[in-house]
């Protein structure tokens, strides 16, 4: 049994982990042979949601809250007044278990504050870690923060236990970072997601010749950027998060919209309301480059820096090379039928299975699932009235946005959850 | 009218499309037994349930379609609705009756009709592996009451056996009845009378409960309301993934 004490942690620790928003339990496969109890599922698992509408798969705690450095951006900064808590690594492990136990989670995400220096902190994460795979024979998901300028053999170790490990960049260009965040660079975060990189990647050719060596973070890496702490605009933003994908080859970069904390700090803009509407059409624009097959390029350019915040991504490219459109669904590729605003990924491959049997009609499309609403004005199909398309840009997106509203878009951070296989 | 009577198992359902072969006669209403009246007007053929029927009628079945194709007309059958039974039995005719395959054929409205009826039962599942709450009873037992919408017990409880592979467990369906047991060894059905927990809230009585279990679901509150961010309160959201029919047994929601 434990003390009062372990649930006032509870709520310090979490609370201080509320803002990293990554709380995806996807990407791995362990399973458990017998020897243990718990397994991962790729596709991954939410098992609750938490009034903000976001879910909670993981016990997303922090080790401890003290630190050393003091970002501006960061509610856990040492400069700050606010009370400070460190678990035990055996309070941690209890806790995982017995939260797992009863389906409450999927498995652990721990971060942490850096208390004396990187490496003691990361040894810390690795220590829980470690428990949970050896001495519980926990076969959960488990996913560790690398800390920024931890030593390349601590992160060994811990790549070994954790499904995921992730550092994070946070502030996506040098000289904003250091602005906001005199104690860090980018070198201490991009040597550690180098070196995991490279891991990961012998790691991969190594269970290709022996199946049962061990496996080295299966779930891969992810990072996190807080959108609107600093003046970047979306093409820096979007360019970073392809060139993650490309040559980090991470699985997930997150974007975090900027809560006004700290506002007595005059290094950060004066806020009244965090960029939502921003942050979800970053999401978008991360899911175009990642089921899409889009190229950052054709999102934002020189001409089109900013993303609008009034029509999604996918809509905004159609309208901007509206020459590339109507698409015949009977013929096009999957590809381009992918770029249709209103198709989604679920309702393209219907498409693709379908049309071999006959041509399919505007009837045929709506019973799939596509929004015509929008869709009509980029589709030929059979039967179809010649009249809708070609219209001029201006006019599609005019109407498109007088068209009442039918139920609001949700929950970018969750549903993707449902397709990630990332 | 020609009315069949099955008893709602899919072996049932299976041998009623046998038995409509075999007789020559295509049903105009399927009725599930514990619906029957015998006021029904109409010719009334009643099916007995018969294995060796039945798995003629899959075997054909799983010859014409994908290994998913025929776990589809499965998926649908747990839907536990007349409408969807007659649909079901629609399909299957139209199955045999084509020299293709035809499961992919989106255009058709049966189809489309088996593919979203699956897919509803499915999601509903997959529902149910996120919401399953355990109890652990004084005896190491962890129970979790479901009520979901379909019968989904039947999908779920391989996920489980594979994860909590060394605990003990009960998941019950308190709308059908009937759970799920987990002996360390393998999973069973079985019926139990709801002397020991609530049948509307699920709740086990305090007194068989493990001594750590109201200090687990009290740390688990104080997790969920930790853990929110406040200033993002976007209450539709949660509704959408998280609907106020499947709060009843969550520990971690008061109020709903």
């Amino acid at each position: 049994m434990f003390s009062n004490e372990v649930s006032d942690k509870l709520k310090i620790l979490a609370g201080a982990a509320k803002y990293d928003v990554s709380c995806s339990s996807s990407g791995s496969n362990r399973q458990n042979n017998g020897s243990g109890f718990g397994n991962s599922i790729a596709a991954g698992i939410c098992h609750s949601f938490t009034e903000d509408g976001r879910c909670i798969s993981l016990l997303k705690i922090l080790f401890s809250n003290y630190c050393i450095y003091d970002c501006a951006y960061c509610i856990n900064r040492k400069s700050n007044d606010i009370k400070r808590a460190t678990f035990k690594v055996d309070e941690i492990v209890s806790i995982t278990v017995n939260f797992y136990r009863r389906n409450y989670i999927e498995g652990l995400f721990l971060s942490s504050g850096v208390i004396k220096n990187p490496d003691y902190t990361m040894e810390l994460l690795t220590r829980v870690a470690k428990e949970l795979r050896i001495k519980e024979k926990f076969f959960g998901y488990i996913h560790l923060k690398a800390i920024p300028g931890a030593s390349n053999d601590i992160l060994k170790e811990a790549g070994l236990y954790a499904d995921r490990l992730s550092v994070n960049i946070e502030i996506p260009t040098e000289p904003n970072l250091k602005l906001l965040a005199p104690d860090k660079n980018f070198h201490d975060v991009y040597s550690p997601m180098g070196f995991l990189k490279e891991g990961i990647i012998a790691n991969k050719e190594e269970r290709k010749l022996f199946r049962n060596a061990q496996s080295f973070v299966p779930a891969g890496q992810s990072t996190q950027l807080i959108i609107g702490a600093t003046p970047e605009n979306d093409m820096q933003i979007v360019n970073l998060a392809s060139a993650l994908y490309k040559d980090q080859k991470l699985k997930r970069v997150y974007y975090s919209a900027f809560s006004p904390v700290n506002d007595y700090d005059k290094r950060l803009p004066s806020l009244t309301q965090s960029p939502l509407v921003r942050e979800n059409r970053l999401y978008q624009a991360d899911w175009l480059m990642r089921f899409y097959k889009f190229t950052a390029d054709e999102i934002v350019n020189k001409n089109h820096p900013d993303l609008e915040l009034e029509i999604d991504p996918k809509l905004s490219y159609a309208l901007r090379n509206i020459c590339q459109y109507p698409v015949d669904v009977n013929k096009a590729d999957y590809e381009m039928i992918l770029r249709v605003p209103g198709i989604g990924v679920r309702s393209a491959k219907l498409i693709v299975s379908a049309r071999r049997y006959g041509k399919l009609n505007f009837n045929n499309l709506k019973k799939i699932g596509v929004v015509l609403k929008r869709a009509k004005y980029f589709i030929t199909c059979a039967e179809m009235n010649e009249g809708v398309i070609n219209i001029n840009p201006v006019i599609i997106k005019n109407k498109l946005l007088e068209a009442p509203k039918p139920v609001k878009k949700v929950g970018v951070l969750t549903q993707l959850e449902l397709f990630s296989k990332a | 009218m020609n009315i069949f009577i099955y008893d709602k198992t899919f072996e049932g359902l299976l041998t009623l499309v046998f038995d409509s072969y075999d007789l020559k006669i295509i049903p105009d209403k399927i009725v599930r037994n514990e619906n029957f009246q015998a006021s029904l007007f109409g010719e009334k053929y009643e099916v007995i349930s018969d294995i060796n029927k039945a798995d003629r009628v899959w075997k054909g079945l799983s010859v014409k379609l994908s290994e998913e194709g025929c776990q589809k007309l499965y998926r649908a059958h747990l839907s536990e609705s007349e409408e969807a039974d007659m649909l079901i039995f629609k399909q299957i005719r139209n199955i045999f009756s084509k020299r293709h395959n035809i499961e992919r054929d989106y255009r058709d409205e049966l189809v489309l009709g088996i593919k979203n009826l699956s897919r509803k039962v499915s999601r509903e599942a997959c529902r149910m592996l996120e919401f399953v709450r355990f109890q652990k009873t004084a005896d190491n037992i962890y129970f979790s009451p479901i009520s979901p919408g379909y019968n989904v017990l039947p999908l779920i409880g391989k996920h489980f056996r594979n994860r909590l592979n060394d605990q003990q467990w009960v998941i019950y369906d308190i709308k059908r009845k009937y759970g799920l047991f987990y002996d360390l060894k393998e999973v069973s059905e079985i019926t139990i009378d709801n002397k020991y927990f609530s049948a509307l809230s699920g709740k086990i009585e305090e007194t068989v409960l493990s001594d750590d279990e109201k200090q687990f679901q009290n740390l688990w509150k104080e997790y969920f309301n930790s853990i929110n961010i406040k200033e993002r309160k976007n209450l539709r959201q949660q509704l959408h993934f998280m609907p106020k029919k499947y709060r009843k047994f969550l520990t971690e929601v008061d109020k709903f």
